[in-house]
């Protein structure tokens, strides 16, 4: 731990700091959505531990409470998770660790450690970097989606508040930097509309999925 | 939660270890084969896309129908306060304030 204070300067640090505090206001709505929904506490606390994948876990969420199966809610998530897949092909070998360390370097692997990490320009900076925001995510999407389930427990009408607005506003804005590439953001509008044209017709999560045709607008 | 807790339970646990199957995976690889770069863009843009559909059926719609104007309403701002560079919490405040005062005015 002590080398991460000693390798990343304060900006880095304050960046990665701020990124940790937004993931943490995300795991606020996250838990509130999540018992306003109608699910139990332990199931956001749980899935938040050991999936450690915001928007994979809001999917997972959505589907299950618009009476979809848990096991095709799931599955759908883990198509929205491979793309750690080529997280882990991008990330210089080291980065994660090395024997032991890399079970739990492997576990805290994100959008944020990944982008920090390819950011820093030397292997000992990467390794640091990713630790940093690793951890600090480790702490703050568990800790704010506990708070937000205790928060939402108790407020009984989240709608009034417009918190059913949040989920779609969070994704939108973690996606708003690919959609600045003119041919995803095309892709990404007609997947939309093949979701919205079925939803009306099908079982909940599989509109999502079958967006996915649209990848071929983006060969 | 309408589903039976041994379900979601399954579904929980496919999840993790699935997503923690895919952050190995991809470091396995790396030191064994020289993937396509086009391969690992297809598979981010086909993230973006379902996150897309995701962003549009929650802000639209609520089961088979419409959602009312009030969220997508919201959404809508927060977009575009996004696509401007505005800080993460602002977009997100943002949202559920127009949602909100919506409501309040009587627009469901």
């Amino acid at each position: 731990m002590r080398s991460i204070w000693r390798t990343l300067d304060r900006r880095g640090l304050a960046d990665i700091g701020l990124t940790c505090l937004a993931v943490f206001f995300i795991g606020l709505s996250y838990g509130a959505i999540a018992v306003a929904s109608g699910f139990p506490l332990w199931v956001p606390a749980v899935l938040s531990v050991l999936v450690l994948a915001g928007a994979s876990e809001f999917l997972f969420i959505g589907i299950v409470a618009a009476g979809g199966s848990p096991i095709a809610a799931a599955l759908a998530g883990l198509l929205v998770n491979s793309r750690h897949l080529p997280y882990g092909l991008a990330l210089p070998p080291g980065v994660t660790g090395r024997r032991w360390g890399r079970l739990l370097g492997t576990h805290v692997m994100n959008d944020e450690s990944v982008v920090f990490a390819l950011a820093q320009p030397e292997l000992p900076a990467k390794r640091a970097a990713y630790w940093a925001c690793g951890l600090g995510v480790l702490a703050c999407w568990p800790g704010g989606a506990v708070l937000g389930a205790l928060i939402g427990s108790v407020v009984h009408d989240t709608n009034a508040f417009g918190l059913d607005a949040m989920f779609p506003a969070v994704i939108l804005a973690l996606i708003v930097k690919d959609l600045r590439d003119a041919r995803t953001r095309r892709a990404a509008l007609v997947g939309a509309a093949i979701a919205l044209a079925t939803t009306p017709f099908l079982p909940a999560g599989l509109p999502v999925l079958l967006a996915l045709a649209a990848v071929v607008v983006t060969l | 939660m309408r589903e039976p807790t041994t379900l979601v339970v399954a579904g929980l646990a496919i999840l993790a270890a699935g997503t923690y199957a895919a952050r190995l995976s991809g470091q396995l690889l790396r030191a064994r084969i020289t993937f396509p770069p086009r391969a690992a863009k297809l598979l981010e843009a086909a993230a973006v896309i379902m996150l897309a559909a995701l962003v549009a059926t929650t802000a639209l719609t609520e089961g088979h129908g419409f959602s009312g104007l009030a969220r997508p309403a919201g959404v809508l701002v927060a977009g575009v306060l996004a696509w401007r560079k505005a800080p993460f919490l602002v977009v997100v405040l943002a949202a559920a304030a127009v949602t909100a005062l919506l409501r309040v005015l009587g627009v469901s």
